[in-house]
C-alpha cells in the first residue's frame, strides 16, 4: 500500500483520530472508576441511599 | 405505546444503569469489529483519480463531520426532553454528549484541514461550511463551560437546554451551506437526491466507517451517561453527609447556647 506524496497528511490524520478516540475512552473509564471509588468511600463512612441499596451497585 | 413504556422504564436511573451494564460490552465489541473492518477496507481502497491516496482521509473525516452534527441533534432532542417532558435522564444525556460531540467536531475540522492542504492548497478557508463547523465547535465548548459554571445540575440543565435549542439553528446551516453559498467545500456526495455519486470502492468503506463511528458514539455516550448518574449519586450522598455533620454539630452546640443564655 503506497500512500503517495501526501503520506504525512494521511498518517497524521489517522494518528490524530486514534489518539483522540483513545483519550475519550481512557477519560470515560477513569471517570467511572473515580465515581465508583468516591461512592464506596462515602458509603464506608456510614452514609447510604434511602433505598438501602449500595449506590456503587449498578446491576 | 411500546416506545413510551420503554422511555418511562428508562426514566429510572437504576434500571438505566442495569441496562447499560448488560449492553455496553456487546456494543464495545461490535464497535471494535466494525472499526477493524472499516480500517481494513479503507487501507485496501484504490486511489482516487484526482485525490490519489489522500482520499483515505475522507474515510475518517466524513464520519466525524457527520457525527459532529448528529451529536448536537441528539442533544437538541434531549433539551426538549428536559424542557418539555422533564425526563429525568434527558439532561444527563445532554451533558454526557457534549464533550464527545466536541471531540468529533475537532477531529472533523483537523482532518478536513489536513485533507485541504494537499487538495486545495490551504489548511483553512473562511467559507460557509468550514466557518459554520468552527462555530459548532465553539458552541460545544461554550455548552461544556456552562455545565461547569453552574453547580446545581437541574439549574444548569435548563440553561444548557435553551442554549442547545438556539444552537440547533446552526445544523441546517452547516448541512445546506454548500448549496446556499458558493463554497470551496464540495457539495454532498453521499446523502443527496438522486443517490450517491461515489464509486462503490469508496462508498462501502465510508459507510462501514460511518456505522462504526456511530456505534462508537453510542457506546461512549451510554458509558458517559452512566458516569454522570454516579456523579449525581456522589453529590446527593455528599449533601446527606454534610447535613448530618451540620445536624450533629448543631445538636452538640445547642445545649451550650442554652446554657450560655
Amino acid at each position: 500500500m503506497s500512500l503517495g506524496p501526501y503520506a504525512s497528511f494521511i498518517v497524521t490524520s489517522y494518528a490524530l483520530v486514534t489518539a483522540v478516540v483513545l483519550l475519550l475512552i481512557v477519560w470515560i473509564v477513569a471517570d467511572y472508576r473515580r465515581q465508583q471509588a468516591r461512592l464506596k468511600e462515602i458509603e464506608a463512612s456510614g452514609v447510604t441511599r434511602r433505598s438501602g441499596r449500595s449506590a456503587a451497585d449498578i446491576r | 405505546m411500546k416506545l413510551t413504556e420503554t422511555l418511562t422504564d428508562l426514566a429510572n436511573p437504576t434500571r438505566f444503569l442495569a441496562l447499560t451494564a448488560r449492553i455496553l460490552p456487546w456494543l464495545a465489541a461490535a464497535t471494535a469489529i466494525l472499526l477493524a473492518i472499516g480500517l481494513y477496507q479503507s487501507a485496501m481502497a484504490p486511489d482516487d483519480y484526482q485525490q490519489g491516496a489522500t482520499v483515505k482521509i475522507m474515510f475518517i473525516h466524513v464520519p466525524n463531520a457527520w457525527l459532529s452534527m448528529f451529536v448536537w441533534s441528539v442533544m437538541s432532542v434531549a433539551a426538549l426532553g428536559t424542557l418539555v417532558w422533564r425526563h429525568p435522564l434527558a439532561d444527563v444525556a445532554a451533558k454526557a454528549a457534549a464533550p464527545i460531540g466536541a471531540a468529533f467536531t475537532f477531529l472533523a475540522l483537523v482532518t478536513g484541514s489536513l485533507w485541504g492542504r494537499p487538495m486545495w492548497g490551504t489548511y483553512w478557508e473562511w467559507d460557509a461550511r468550514l466557518t459554520s463547523v468552527l462555530i459548532l465547535f465553539l458552541m460545544y465548548l461554550g455548552l461544556m463551560a456552562l455545565w461547569r459554571a453552574v453547580e446545581d445540575p437541574s439549574r444548569a440543565a435548563r440553561a444548557a437546554a435553551v442554549l442547545t435549542l438556539v444552537g440547533a439553528i446552526n445544523i441546517p446551516i452547516i448541512k445546506f451551506s454548500v448549496d446556499w453559498w458558493n463554497t470551496l467545500h464540495q457539495p454532498a456526495s453521499v446523502l443527496r437526491m438522486g443517490g450517491s455519486t461515489l464509486d462503490k470502492a469508496f462508498l462501502w468503506p465510508l459507510l462501514v466507517m460511518a456505522i462504526a463511528f456511530s456505534l462508537l458514539f453510542i457506546t461512549l455516550h451510554l458509558a458517559a451517561m452512566r458516569n454522570e448518574i454516579l456523579r449525581r449519586r456522589v453529590r446527593s450522598l455528599q449533601m446527606m453527609q454534610a447535613s448530618r455533620v451540620s445536624f450533629t454539630g448543631e445538636a452538640s452546640s445547642g445545649p451550650k447556647e442554652i446554657g450560655a443564655a
